[in-house]
Formats: structure tokens, sequence, C-alpha cells
């Protein structure tokens, strides 16, 4: 039997649910890990893209949250650190046809895997790359990440670290992605929705996934989870939307000149009018200025930043190959072989 | 200096014969072509070796470039080159010491004189002999006035002058081009000396320069001002023909190994029904390949060029997950990279083909120049037990074979396989007697697809691989990794007789490949005083020594070792016949290494080279004759 006698399922059968998606292995994150809020979401959506479950395939480095692609009852390829990326632009080349998914970490796919991101992204593969992001390594007890902020205490920087954080939106928007989204692991229908949206994205989607590390980082994204300052520190993007959050709803973001500010609406005659409206395809600096919104000058954008439509990477690879082979016609091995000067030498020898 | 200065006859490796119509034949000839790296001496050199081939000789050519892509003009390290050796018998080396030497200018003179044996042909571009230019090339005096060369046939051509004389009039050419065409210049005065027919290289130069016909102009009037020059010139009047070789009836064409290499690819590809996958990131001198397969569009090859060697290695290895043939090449500062991602496919028991092309290392080291010294890295260079086949091709038209085995191999033992070339075979050409396609090796695989009876680890009775289950399959669906895992189940794994039953597996699985490996043969006695043992691209020199030897009636036998890992099944057997096995490498003796620790000889005499060059015959002469003097006088055979 070869690849072409295996029968294809194109009837997707009965309906999945998200317990079709739950692997027989036990879940071993710690208890109180922000990543069994993600598994969950992940489950929970995965049934309402009508995709048949065998042409899933989750693909990870190293890390807590490479463990994922274990707990899914799909296929699963559980790489090296920081080479997700690698994997999964190798499978989708190869089969277009799958859908694939990167779950990846801070440390992972920003520092030993950093090169990988930015060139996926680029090329625009059709993978949706999912970053847990908890500022720290987790699974190697507890030291600083490129997303850990300046000066932050742990065990490799008793002192507070020394070196800068990056910002995995604005490094992804700097990358040329097609799809920049944010979402946080307690905020469980935002999650779900983004992931949808990722899934549904063609191209490279980057979620980046705020994610409590109970252990080692706890409280990391407080301001962003607690419940009586949520409203005040996060600014839900939507698309068509004034850029307006706050308890009272009277906060909004309004550009001034080459940046953009807080401003209250009521106040010093600012009303909704001047509040920025969300267009997640702008091309301006406008755009990019969202993922440079910190908190605490600014409230923390959650959403989709940014979703344009370019060719991905497969299909222009898959369309030249058809264009070759209209034009000089299909592989032929013999024509191949006999393919520039040739001459014959006749039985005789001479 | 317009004149010429000395006439002489080459010295070829036969006494010249009989004039034959105005030609003394010669049994071959080895002519280098040497000038600045902007000279056009590759072209000029290629473009010979085609004419020679097409002509019905033998070759074998050797280019030798810098690694600059242009180091100052005039500078010896600007220095271009290609050997080619072409003969009415059958050749196997570029051949060691050039009969003919065309230099350029001082710098080529001054690279390359030091190869040249006394008695050899010079011929000099002698419009080149400026002042500046000999100083650059580090001449305090005119070599072709000092007498330093009187060993030497010199022909000083003013060959600047006769070329800008004859494209002066050609149209549309700017004084900037015009002494482009001085290697057609050299190359149509080769054409004359050495009976070569114009008719090839005319065609390709109208073909070549169809879009710039003032360029195609200048080079045809080169070409032919060249050969006309020799015809009419009186110090070329005496002309060396050499025949055409016996060559195993067939169709044949010339072949690079990097070019071979590739189409061993394409052809595994079709024969597997398998779509190629091959990712590469630029490195010489292996990137001719990617070159090679992105014009393979029409096969459906999927060529990637990553981002770095690491992507290109997960990507083939994605692809080889996904079902496609994974391939991915380097040389050996890209393959050191690529060792934590092989690792992977061992552990996850997925068939990939890394090819290296090896060069001099360690480091960047010299990266245009050949050496075997990676043999050590791909066998041993990853963390952990970690066995993986090596196949090493021993010459350019055998690269096209052992492409197609590696694949075979890598599907059998569902494992990742070496294919171990190097810089020498990747861009030095010879005949290839074309397959036909229809007779080569099925490769068709069968996947798993029954979810009744699949388990991820499950093992094959008789070659203990692993079923290849694709994404896509119903029911198949199943995680793997590189944590150590159970047997059949695949389940993660600590336990210690897991992990020992897991080593000792992929290092038997490996082993078992000996069933499909042929017996080593050898060339020449069965047993004796001395046998000579290389491996992959030094097969031509040890076997034109080896041939040489025994018809001076010494007892010595030659084998080319082509599997590295496992080693054939007889291989002890075959080296203890001999009372001494000398092994030469391109390295400081790293298979010597692997042949006492592994098989407990203590016959094996290491003779290394790195010298960033191929062996000569004459060499191997020398250390054969020098092994058989120390040994006691019964081993060698009158």
């Amino acid at each position: 039997m070869t690849i072409a006698d295996i029968p294809i399922v194109h009837q997707p059968g009965p309906t999945l649910t998200r317990r079709d998606f739950a692997s027989d292995q036990d879940v071993r994150w710690c208890p109180g890990c922000g990543d069994y809020a993600i598994l969950a979401q992940m489950q929970r959506i995965l049934p309402e893209l009508g995709v048949p479950r065998e042409k899933m395939v989750f693909v990870s480095g190293i890390g807590c949250s490479s463990r994922f692609p274990y707990y899914m009852n799909t296929y699963g390829f559980h790489s090296i650190h920081g080479r997700a990326p690698t994997v999964a632009t190798g499978i989708k080349v190869a089969n277009p046809e799958l859908q694939v998914w990167v779950i990846t970490g801070d440390g992972d796919g920003l520092s030993i895997g950093g090169n990988h991101f930015i060139h996926t992204l680029r090329r625009n593969v059709d993978v949706n790359i999912v970053l847990f992001n908890n500022r720290i390594y987790g699974l190697t007890k507890g030291q600083y990440s490129p997303t850990t902020p300046y000066g932050t205490r742990n065990k490799t920087a008793p002192m507070g670290t020394i070196e800068g954080a990056l910002n995995p939106l604005s490094v992804a928007r700097a990358a040329e992605a097609t799809f920049v989204a944010r979402t946080v692991d307690r905020m469980v229908n935002h999650l779900a929705d983004t992931l949808l949206a990722a899934a549904r994205h063609k191209g490279t989607s980057f979620v980046e996934v705020l994610q409590n590390c109970n252990v080692f980082n706890d409280g990391t994204w407080f301001h962003v989870t607690d419940k009586d300052r949520q409203a005040d520190n996060v600014l839900r993007l939507e698309a068509g939307k004034p850029m307006i959050f706050g308890q009272d709803r009277d906060k909004g973001i309004r550009a001034r000149g080459l940046d953009v500010e807080v401003v209250t609406i009521g106040q010093d005659g600012v009303t909704e009018d001047d509040i920025l409206v969300h267009d997640p395809s702008a091309a301006s600096a406008l755009g990019y200025l969202l993922s440079r919104m910190t908190y605490p000058e600014f409230p923390v954008p959650v959403g989709v930043l940014r979703q344009v439509k370019r060719p991905t990477y497969e299909e222009g690879l898959v369309a030249q190959n058809e264009a070759a082979r209209q034009r000089q016609g299909a592989g032929d091995l013999r024509k191949l072989f006999h393919s520039g000067d040739t001459w014959e030498v006749p039985e005789d020898g001479q | 200096m317009t004149e010429t200065t000395k006439r002489g006859t080459p010295r070829a490796s036969e006494p010249a014969g009989p004039v034959v119509s105005g030609a003394i034949e010669v049994e071959s000839l080895v002519i280098r072509f040497a000038g600045d790296s902007g000279d056009g001496m590759q072209l000029t050199g290629s473009e010979f070796t085609r004419t020679s081939a097409l002509m019905g000789n033998d070759i074998s050519t050797l280019p030798d470039f810098p690694a600059e892509i242009r180091a100052p003009a005039g500078t010896i390290a600007g220095v271009s080159g290609f050997q080619v050796n072409y003969a009415g018998t059958e050749i196997l080396t570029p051949g060691d010491t050039p009969n003919v030497l065309v230099v350029m200018n001082p710098a080529a003179l001054a690279a390359n004189i030091g190869d040249m044996e006394p008695g050899g042909v010079l011929i000099v571009n002698a419009d080149a002999f400026t002042d500046a230019n000999l100083k650059k090339a580090g001449y305090d005096a005119n070599p072709l006035d000092d007498g330093s060369l009187d060993a030497f046939e010199v022909i000083a051509v003013p060959i600047s002058t006769l070329n800008q004389e004859a494209v002066r009039d050609v149209e549309g050419l700017d004084s900037r081009q015009r002494p482009r065409s001085q290697n057609f210049f050299a190359l149509g005065l080769m054409f004359w000396t050495f009976d070569r027919s114009l008719d090839n290289t005319l065609t390709w130069i109208e073909a070549k320069f169809a879009d710039r016909p003032p360029v195609a102009e200048a080079n045809r009037r080169a070409l032919l001002a060249g050969y006309n020059f020799g015809e009419t010139y009186e110090a070329f009047q005496v002309r060396f023909k050499v025949r055409r070789a016996r060559l195993r009836p067939g169709t044949y064409r010339q072949v690079t190994g990097n070019e071979a290499l590739a189409m061993g690819l394409v052809a595994a590809s079709e024969r597997s029904g398998k779509t190629l996958f091959y990712a590469g990131y630029p490195i010489t001198p292996a990137s001719e390949i990617l070159h090679f397969l992105a014009r393979m569009k029409n096969f459906d090859v999927r060529t990637f060029q990553a981002e770095d060697e690491i992507a290109a290695a997960g990507s083939a290895l994605g692809a080889a997950y996904a079902g496609a043939l994974g391939v991915t090449a380097s040389s050996g500062p890209g393959i050191a990279l690529k060792s934590e991602v092989i690792n992977l496919a061992v552990m996850t028991e997925l068939p990939m083909v890394i090819v290296d092309v090896q060069r001099a290392g360690p480091s960047t080291g010299l990266p245009t120049k050949p050496e075997q010294s990676d043999l050590l890295q791909v066998l041993f260079g990853r963390n952990g037990e970690s066995p993986v086949p090596v196949i090493a091709p021993n010459s350019p038209a055998d690269c096209f074979k052992a492409a197609f085995e590696a694949v075979g191999l890598a599907m059998r033992a569902m494992c990742p396989v070496y294919l171990l070339s190097d810089g020498f075979l990747a861009n030095s050409a010879e005949p290839w007697r074309l397959p036909d396609p229809d007779g080569l090796p099925d490769l068709r695989f069968d996947h798993a697809y029954d979810p009744a009876t699949f388990a991820p680890y499950a093992r094959d009775a008789a070659t203990l691989a692993r079923p290849w289950a694709l994404p896509g399959t119903p029911g198949l669906e199943h995680r793997i990794g590189g944590l150590e895992k159970r047997n059949i189940t695949g389940a993660v794994s600590y336990t210690p007789d897991d992990h020992e039953q897991m080593v000792k597996l992929r290092a038997e699985k490996v082993e078992r490949l000996t069933d499909v490996i042929p017996p080593q043969q050898v060339f020449g006695p069965e047993s004796g005083g001395l046998l000579l043992l290389g491996w992959g691209g030094t097969r031509g020199s040890l076997r034109s020594a080896t041939r040489k030897a025994q018809a001076a009636g010494l007892d010595v036998a030659h084998t080319q070792l082509r599997y590295l890992n496992p080693f054939p099944a007889n291989l002890r057997d075959v080296l203890q016949r001999y009372e001494r096995v000398l092994v030469p490498e391109m390295n400081s003796g790293q298979l010597a290494l692997l042949l006492r620790g592994r098989l407990g000889l203590d016959n094996i005499v290491s003779l290394p080279k790195v010298r960033g060059r191929p062996f000569t015959v004459s060499e191997l002469m020398r250390n054969i004759h020098e092994l058989l003097a120390e040994t006691a006088p019964r081993s060698v055979r009158s």
C-alpha cells in the first residue's frame, strides 16, 4: 500500500466534541497553571472548525507549553527547543491540506527560536503560532526570559535583570506578520474567540497568550486579570469599534501627532469622535503603535491587532510548481538525464 | 615580447607516437588553465572539457577557485584554475601534473608553476607580464626573461594584443568589454594545438550570448583568431591528438558530483512516488544542489531556502513526518548546526537524508578546498547514543547512485542517513553512462493505515523499522517527540529498561542494514602484502596508483569503502587477509581510527593528507614503495 491507496475520508463523520480532542494522557502541568485554560479553550474551539481530527497537527518546541501536543488527540510532534516553526513549515509545505499549530513559549519562541519565529512570519506559511507568555522559564525553574521586565529579580538575576524585554507583538508586526493578536489565559471567552480567529486566518497567525506561572512568576499579569482592575487596565480591540475602555467606558485612545494618548471622554472637550477606531488592516504606523502601548502608561491591548491578506508561502510554491509543469510538462527522468550534451558509445566501443 | 621564445613537446603519459595526419597521437593529456578569477578560466576549461567529451574521450576535471568572488586583480589570492585530464583510455583522476599549463598573468604562473615537472609546456599571455603585474605576483624580475623557466618549454604569446586586434571592429563593443574575450582566444589556440573541433563552442557561444550579439561576435572572433593563430604560426606546427576512449557502450553525458547527486534525489522521488522536499541554506560547496533542484519544479520538487541551517534540517524533518522525501544539505560548519535536529530524527525514527559536501575545516576553514574530515563528526557529533548510517559516493557519477541509495536506506531503517560527499566530487566532472529510469529500484513505501493494528513504535520483524504513519490518515492520531519512550506504544518513558531497550533497538536497526549492503570487493589479489583502502572521493587516485603498482609487479590490491556505517559484513575478514592495509584519507586518520577501534585490527597504516588537495597518484606510489620496502621482501611479487 502506498500513500495514494490510503482511504481518504471526505465526510467529517459525526460532529466532534471537545472530548474528542482530549488524549488519554494525564495532564502534568502544575495545579493552577494558566496552561490548563488554554488547553481547555483549544479543545472547545476545534470542533467548530469542521476540520477532521486527523488533519490537525500540533507541533511544539521545549518548555512547559510545549507539552501541549501530548494532551491533544490529534497528530502531534514535540520537537526540540525553539525549532517548532521549522518542523511546522516542513509539514505544511509537504502537505498543505493539514491544519498546523505551533505551541511555544516566551523562551522557546522568542529566545532560542527567535530567528525561526520572525522568518516564519515574514514567509506567511499558513500555520497558527500560539505563544504562552509567562515572562519566565518555568520548566527549568525560574530564570528570566526575553519578555521579563527590566529590573525583575529572579534566580539568574538576584539583583534584577539588566536586559531590556522585547514585546512579542511589536516583533511580530515588524516581521511582517499577517495576523497578530493577544489574549489572556483568564479571559476564557476572549481566548476562545481569538484562537478561532487565528485558525480561520489564511497565513501565519500569531497569538500571544498572557499566561500565569503560579509557581515561578505568580501574578505577572495580575494587573490584567484582576477583576477589579481589568476594565481600567485592558483595552479590547475590535474591528470597526472605537478604542474605548475603563470601568465607566469613558477612557479612550486618541492620536496625537505621531503618537497616541489616553484621554477621558467628556473632559477637555474630548468626544467619542476623537477616539481612534480600530482597523486591523491599517498599514499605517498607528497600527504599529497599538503594539507599543504598555502598562501602566496605557491599557494592555488585547484582541486582533492586525489582520491583512497576503499570499501564503505554500500557495506560492505549489502555484510555481504547477506553472512549471504546465510549461515544461510533468517531470520525465529520461528527459532530465538526457538534458545537455550527450554522446553515444556504440557496441564496438568506437 | 611578441615572439615565441621556445617550442616543446608536451610530455604525455605515453611517449609521443607517430604523426597521424599532422598530429602526434598521445594516450592522455592533462591541461590546466589558470588566470585571474575574472579571466573566465572556469568557462575556458569547461568548454575544452565539453568538446573533448563530445569527441569521445574519457575525461576527469578539477576546478580550483578562490574563496573570494573577486580578490584583487592580478594577485595570487585571485588566481582561478581549471584542470582537465582527457584520454583514449579509462581515466579516474584529473591527473597529478599538468602536461600543459596555460597562464593568463604572472600570478597564475606563480601559483601553479610548482605543480609542473621539468619539460612541461607553458603557454603564457606575454602581454600580462607588465612590471605592475609582476610586482603583484611577487616577482622581482620577469621570469620570461631571467632564465628561471628554462626547465620548461615556454610559448609566450601576446594574447591580449592579438585578441584586441581580433575584436577591434566588432560593433557595439566598448573598450571595457574588448579584453573580456581573451579567454576565448586562448581556448581557440588550445583547440588548434590539441586537434579539437570548434563547432561545439561556436554553437554554445551563439546560444549563450544570444541576447548580447556584440559579445557573441567578439567571443566568436577571438576563438577563431586563436585557432587560426595556431594554424599559421610556426611555433604551433605540431599538434597532438588523443584517441577516443573505449567506454562501455551506452549514452553518456558529462556530470559533476553535485549535479549527479541532485538527479539521484529527483530519481528517488520519482521512483518512490514521493514529493522531494529539499531544504538548504547557502554554503560552499553544497549550494549548487539547491540551485539545481530549484529548477526541478516540474517534478514537483519543493525547495526551501531556510533562514539558517537548523531551519533547513528542521523543515526537512517536518516534511518527512508529513510523508515527503525530506532532504537537507550543507558542508561541515552547517552540519554542526543541524546535529540537534538529526538527533530528533534518530529519536522519532523518521527517514531523512542529510548531505554533507565536506570542505577543509575546522570552523570556516578553507571553504573551496576539499577534505574528508567530517567522518567522525557525522558518526559521533551528536549527544547520546545516536547511530546514523553513512554512505560515501566515490566518483562524481557515483553521487547519483549513492543519493538514490541513501533514500532507500533511510526508508528501510526509518532513520536519518548521511550522504558524505566532498568538494572534490561536487565540482569535478566525468562522463556518466545514463541509466534507464525504468530499471531503477522501486522505492514505493507501505505506509501505516489500519487503526486496528497500528502502534507508533511497533517493529518490523526483519528491519526493526517502526511504521511511517502520515498525518491525514484517519484513526492513527499519535504523538511523537524527542523524549525517550517505550517500545511499541511510543509512550514517554524514563525507565531504565525502556531506555536501554530503545538504545539497543536504534543501534540494531542500523546494523541490520548490512542485510542489503553488498559485501566489500577488492581489485587485485584476494590476499597478500598490501591493500589500499580508501573511502569516498579518493577512489580515482587510489585505483590509478594500484594499477600502476600492479603493472610494476607489486603485490597491491585496492578497495574503496562506500558504506562507513554500518561497515559491510565481510569487511574485517577482507582486511585481515593482507599484511598491511594502507588507509589514505584527506584528514588526520579518521577511518584508520575507526578500523582499529571498531574492528580491532593491528595491520592498519594511516596515510593522512590535510592540504586541501586530493591525493596524487605519484605520492601514493611513493608511499606504496616505502611501505613495501619496510615489509618483508616476500610480500613483493615479481
